[in-house]
């Protein structure tokens, strides 16, 4: 039984300011409407690649997608930025609507874009949380009947009486959360919202999520870039790309499609040349394919290389950075004597070293210890995959690595 | 499952054009909780931290009532109908707030609730009707403080008297309303994607209190008679001081008008808010 049907539904939007240009633009559409013509506008408009550069002003968001939620699963919409995923929800949670096509639904939509909306900064926590309440449709009696635990789940009993504009950002975000967590609606459509929130926090709620579909049967729409939720938390799975469903299905199938599909290199043939030094290619060997690895196996790179003449000292760096934090480390191999002819370095990371995160690798070729040869950035882009974690707690582990070989040790006295 | 199963089924259905009058009177009842807690916010929320707090409603009119009564009645010698200037004036402030409150707060709903709008779904016209209802408890607070004035006025021995007309002063009040509403709704949307009227409101609002609640109708000189006749608020302002101050007029003619401007202007407004409402997120 499905609870949601999309059929060839569309969203156009236009590009650039509104102004007075947009007007000539708008009595040209009603003239065309007036006369029982299409949209001029819709022929004209063009798949929206974010990075191409495109001669129309018009561009489709989303184009002629059609998909259907049975009831009770949890759907993980994934995608790239741009690929369409917040008009997506955007269409479904009636904030604006469809240029073509058609949703049907079933039973009470909740969704959650944001958290937090409607928050008056001179009202308390309790008057918030009220509003905000009946804002994302509860009514008044549901909220007082449930006002306890939500005061209880947010964890700010102390300051449900002062106004909100005191409060940490934190607390806010705990409260609205609190607020959102217990909507009961049939369908729930949750945007990358979770993300803000604290572990301690993501991890109640993706719990509470699973729950309601689980015991409950409802139906839960999500959108995240954090794929071991995704992949803890999703039955199914929808690729977008560029407006289009790429693919749909299960969502392991869905989550390698969107891999294989992002933008990350295991491989590059470099082949730079310099004093008579070839840096011919670096690659991963046996993990993963297209830069996505699984965090929890070693991770080796081989370095080939080829020189003209002799050297007395050679020495390979690399060095990996994170995408949001700059450089992570750096790892130099001993310095070698090198004949003529070619080579291959070999550089291992011990498995469970690296975090799921997104990395990017500079390769240094230093001569005589401090000369440099060949200095090439970001020469591969990877990105740590987590295979699927069983626990209650599906939030991102932090920090840039996650070397989970260090030991611990318990003495009790 | 037989296509007739199917459709029962759905109960909601997101399609791109809708009909013009599909407005869903259900679902804003199914919203009324929301409605009060909107209403209870804007009473809340303006008075926090002041010292004074619920007593500024009393003071915006009576500052603003002596003001015009030294500048108008004292200064500039105007008619007052032969009126208590006071209660005059007071009388004019106290109903013309309620419109032109009503009207500018609800001519900007789009684009002041963008950042609600933009996120989360509930029916739109939740938020004009939470104004126009909070501006109408305003209005009650604020008739309190004429109600005193009157008082003290017949205490003295002036001669006002309430007239049968006092018995339109409902219809006054919800038609000011829904003139109001109709008006601010219909400007709202049509400022979500050319802000052009929004300069004129500003500027308009300004000129029709001047036209409104300065001159009484009787003061206008025979060549602009005409301001007089296309002013719909002058008849329930003309009708209001009949019936609560005894001097003013009643023209069933003008009066019917007005009623005609109400229904007509609520009705486009409510219209046209409608069908800019749904995407009215991509252009503001």
């Amino acid at each position: 039984m499905n609870a949601i049907e999309v059929n060839n539904l569309s969203k156009m939007y236009r590009l650039g300011a509104v102004s007075t240009g947009t007007l000539s633009h708008d009595l040209n559409r009603w003239w065309h409407t007036v006369r029982g013509l299409e949209d001029p506008y819709k022929k004209v408009a063009e798949a929206n690649a974010r990075d191409a550069k495109g001669d129309s002003e018009y561009v489709w968001s989303l184009k002629d997608i059609s998909f259907s939620v049975a009831q009770g699963e949890i759907l993980g919409i994934v995608g790239r930025n741009g690929a369409g995923k917040s008009t997506l929800l955007k269409v479904l949670s009636k904030v604006t609507g469809p240029t073509s096509g058609s949703i049907k639904m079933k039973g009470r939509v909740a969704s959650l874009l944001e958290v937090g909306t409607g928050f008056h900064p001179e009202l308390t926590g309790r008057e918030n949380l009220f509003l905000n309440g009946a804002i994302l449709g509860m009514t008044k009696q549901e909220i007082r009947s449930k006002f306890d635990e939500i005061v209880a789940f947010s964890g700010v009993e102390r300051y449900i009486d002062t106004p909100v504009k005191r409060y940490s950002s934190g607390m806010y975000v705990r409260l609205a959360f609190a607020v959102a967590a217990h909507l009961e609606p049939e369908i729930l459509i949750v945007d990358e919202v979770l993300a803000v929130g604290d572990a301690e926090f993501q991890k109640k709620c993706l719990g509470k999520m699973k729950d309601v579909s689980d015991k409950e049967g409802r139906t839960v729409l999500f959108v995240s870039h954090n794929m071991t939720a995704v992949k803890s938390l999703c039955t199914k799975g929808l690729q977008l790309h560029h407006g289009n469903v790429k693919t749909m299905g299960e969502i392991d199938t869905v989550i390698d499609s969107y891999i294989a599909f992002a933008a990350f290199s295991s491989h590059n043939a470099v082949n730079a040349k310099n004093e008579g030094f070839l840096l011919r290619e670096i690659s991963i060997k046996d993990n993963g394919i297209k830069g996505n690895f699984d965090i929890d196996q070693e991770l080796t790179f081989s370095i080939d290389v080829e020189n003209e003449q002799d050297f007395e000292s050679i020495n390979i760096n690399l060095f990996f950075n994170a995408m949001e934090g700059g450089l992570i480390f750096a790892t130099c191999s001993t310095a070698e004597q090198l004949k003529k002819g070619a080579h291959r370095f070999t550089c291992t990371i011990p498995a469970n070293t690296l975090n799921d995160n997104v990395y990017s690798v500079d390769i240094m070729v230093v001569k005589q210890g401090s000369k440099q040869v060949h200095y090439i950035k970001e020469v591969l882009a990877l990105q740590g995959n987590e295979p699927k974690r069983e626990g209650a707690w599906l939030g991102k582990f932090p920090g840039l690595i996650r070397p989970t070989y260090f030991s611990w040790n318990k003495t009790s006295f | 499952m037989s296509n007739k199963e199917n459709i029962q089924e759905w109960t909601e259905v997101i399609e791109a054009k809708r009909s013009l009058l599909q407005i869903n009177l259900k679902e804003i009842w199914r919203y009324r909780d929301l409605i009060s807690l909107l209403v209870r916010r804007d009473f809340v929320a303006n008075y926090k931290q002041t010292i004074l707090g619920p007593i500024w409603f009393f003071l915006q009119p009576l500052f603003t009532t002596l003001m015009f009564t030294l500048l108008f009645a004292r200064m500039g010698k105007l008619s007052t109908d032969g009126l208590p200037p006071m209660l005059f004036y007071m009388c004019g402030i106290t109903f013309w707030n309620y419109f032109a409150e009503c009207l500018k707060k609800n001519s900007t709903t789009f684009i002041d609730n963008q950042s609600v709008f933009g996120k989360v779904y509930f029916p739109r016209l939740v938020l004009p009707i939470s104004v126009s209802l909070s501006n109408t408890i305003r209005l009650g607070i604020q008739f309190l403080l004429f109600l005193a004035t009157y008082l003290y006025f017949i205490l003295n021995g002036s001669p006002i008297r309430v007239t049968s007309y006092v018995l339109l002063l409902p219809v006054n009040v919800l038609l000011l309303g829904l003139l109001s509403l109709g008006i601010g709704v219909l400007i709202s949307s049509l400022t979500t994607k050319y802000r052009d009227l929004r300069f004129l409101i500003d500027f308009g609002v300004q000129l029709l209190m001047y036209a409104t609640v300065i001159f009484p109708a009787s003061s206008y000189p025979e060549k602009y008679q005409w301001v007089a006749k296309v002013n719909p608020l002058i008849p329930l302002m003309e009708t209001t001081k009949l019936g609560l101050l005894g001097a003013g007029s009643f023209d069933p003619q003008a009066y019917l008008g007005c009623v005609i401007v109400t229904i007509i202007s609520l009705f486009t407004g409510v219209l046209v808010f409608n069908m800019t409402e749904q995407n009215f997120m991509d252009v503001v």
